[in-house]
């Protein structure tokens, strides 16, 4: 979409290079002319293009739907985590909120859980392995049931909603001065737990992906780091609601709703 | 149908699973039950401290009324228990919680630390080359790994200075507080001493007290507006109670002229009991 007042601007790109999971990494530096109707992923294509004509290996990142869902293309833009602007990830970021002559540092999300695979991907895998542990509702398969037939108060479906709108992308650990999970495993826990559907693992649940997450990331010190780098400003109001129920799971009597 | 994955393609945990300890212990074994010791022991000093200060103004009525409040706290409950036993349990309980809230502290920093450990780290935290905007952490947060240690220094100066009466030698009178604190604090040194882990001290309550509240899940729409401001006026009124004692001792409210019971007499606290009797 143009804004009509678009101007090309040059920029200097200074990016991560990592040639696989044990090289060592340096930053090198490129420059590009751009358009500022351009998108930060095309800014990189471009860039790609021509690194490719010079017979140089382009720039490994990730990305999929490029419209802000798929959680794939994060990156560190100016030690920020999705760039400058609030509530926006990678792929949404375009290039007029950068100025002519600007050099542009761009560096893989950071954290033990996250190793690179090469340049700006990084496998952020340790996040599946979190909902793996219970980010789920065991349904029992048969026929598909009404769609009404459980139901949900407007306000709790509308909580839930702006919990399950956390798209995985890692912000929040790559943000977080601790490499913390807090941000995306609460607002996964949380997503279940205001759901009547979620309430038959709602313990078990909670214990056992707080414990996968601590696995793999560190120690949450209140910071808020997290909840102005995600995308889709989940609120920190998910972790304290966590922390309550982690504690809950352990203390309460789960042997009478099966969930022991 | 669940899909397989190969085993070689999963990224290895920073660290494993331990065999778990038993309930309660089982809490203390992870970081977010930690959180909440933290939280709970962090509870406990703040309501000491608190406490410490207000005791503290009775300094503001002469030695007599600080001597009188020293010796209650030894005689508290006296007509139940032996003599000193509440304060000792009061000093036990401290300690523990004191000893809790720095191991979870020192633990949690490690593991955060391991969690980070691809990253370039810088005293502890994580270092972007583009330069880590701090956007949401305040400065109380992120020193809160430097203020406490500066509270834990100034805590063993402290009762090595007042309570064990170590530097001040010959000139500790043991049993007249209201001395001893305008000997100590009248040296500028030791005044400027006190004032820096004062303000450590409250820095460290301004994100504590409010952190609590997320460590322990206390988040309520109805009142969360509310947790940064009591975290805001805990932390100041302790500031400024505790500042007041070096400050008045440097500028000459707390002085030793016109006692009635000079410090250097022998009986000095046989005189401060019967001039508090005689309140
Ligand atoms: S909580 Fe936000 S930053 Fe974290 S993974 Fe979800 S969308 Fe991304
Ligand atoms: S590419 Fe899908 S969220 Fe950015």
């Amino acid at each position: 979409m143009s804004t009509g007042n678009a101007e090309i601007i040059n920029v200097t790109i200074k990016v991560w290079r990592q040639n696989g999971p044990s090289d060592d990494g340096h930053f090198e530096t490129y420059d590009q002319a751009i358009t500022t109707d351009a998108s930060f992923l095309e800014m990189l294509d471009l860039l790609n293009d021509s690194l490719n004509e010079q017979g140089l290996e382009p720039i490994a990142f990730e990305s999929d739907c490029r419209e802000g869902i798929c959680g794939t293309c994060g990156v560190m833009i100016n030690g920020r985590a999705h760039g400058p602007q609030k509530a926006t990830a990678t792929c949404q970021l375009h290039m007029r909120e950068f100025q002519d002559g600007d050099e542009i540092v761009v560096e893989p999300f950071r954290a033990a859980g996250f190793p690179v695979i090469r340049d700006l991907a990084v496998d952020r895998s340790p996040l599946d392995r979190i909902i793996e542990a219970g980010g789920y509702i065991s349904v029992n398969t048969g026929a598909a049931s009404d769609a009404n037939l459980t139901p949900v108060p407007k306000d709790a479906a509308d909580q839930a909603f702006d919990a399950a709108a956390c798209i995985g992308c890692g912000a929040c650990v790559a943000a977080c001065p601790n490499s913390a999970a807090q941000l995306f495993t609460s607002a996964k826990i949380g997503h279940l737990a205001l759901l009547p559907q979620g309430q038959a693992e709602r313990w078990s649940r909670t214990e056992e992906m707080v414990e996968v997450m601590e696995e793999f990331f560190g120690s949450c010190t209140n910071h808020g780091e997290c909840h102005e780098a995600c995308p889709k400003e989940i609120s920190l109001d998910f972790i304290a609601f966590m922390n309550r129920d982690y504690v809950k799971a352990k203390i309460k009597n789960r042997a009478l709703s099966g969930q022991a | 149908m669940a899909q397989t994955t190969n085993e070689r393609y999963r990224v290895t945990p920073v660290r494993s699973k331990k065999r778990s300890w038993p309930f309660p212990l089982n809490i203390y074994q992870t970081a977010v039950g930690r959180k909440w010791v933290m939280a709970l022991t962090g509870i406990g000093l703040i309501g000491f401290v608190l406490i410490h200060m207000i005791g503290n103004l009775h300094v503001y009525e002469g030695p007599a009324r600080m001597h009188e409040y020293a010796e209650s706290l030894r005689t508290l409950a006296s007509g139940i228990v032996p003599k000193g036993f509440i304060l000792w349990l009061l000093r036990f309980g401290l300690l523990v919680m004191f000893g809790l809230h720095l191991h979870s502290a020192i633990t949690l920093k490690n593991f955060s630390g391991h969690s980070s450990n691809t990253a370039t780290l810088v005293g502890g935290a994580k270092k972007y080359e583009g330069g880590r905007d701090h956007i949401a952490a305040g400065y109380a947060s992120r020193t809160m790994r430097w203020t406490g240690p500066i509270i834990a220094l100034f805590l063993f100066y402290h009762l090595a200075d007042l309570t064990w009466g170590w530097w001040l030698g010959d000139d500790f009178v043991p049993g007249d507080p209201y001395h001893n604190v305008s000997e100590s604090l009248s040296s500028l040194p030791v005044a400027i001493l006190y004032i820096v882990a004062n303000v450590a001290l409250a820095m460290h309550i301004f994100h504590g007290a409010w952190s609590m509240f997320q460590s322990l899940g206390v988040n309520n729409p109805k009142y969360n507006h509310l947790r940064r401001g009591l975290a805001t006026a805990l932390a100041g009124v302790i500031l400024v109670g505790n500042l007041s004692f070096p400050i008045f001792a440097q500028t000459g409210l707390i002085n030793e002229d016109n006692r009635e019971c000079p410090a250097s007499e022998i009986n000095v606290v046989e005189c401060l009991a019967e001039q508090a009797e005689g309140h």
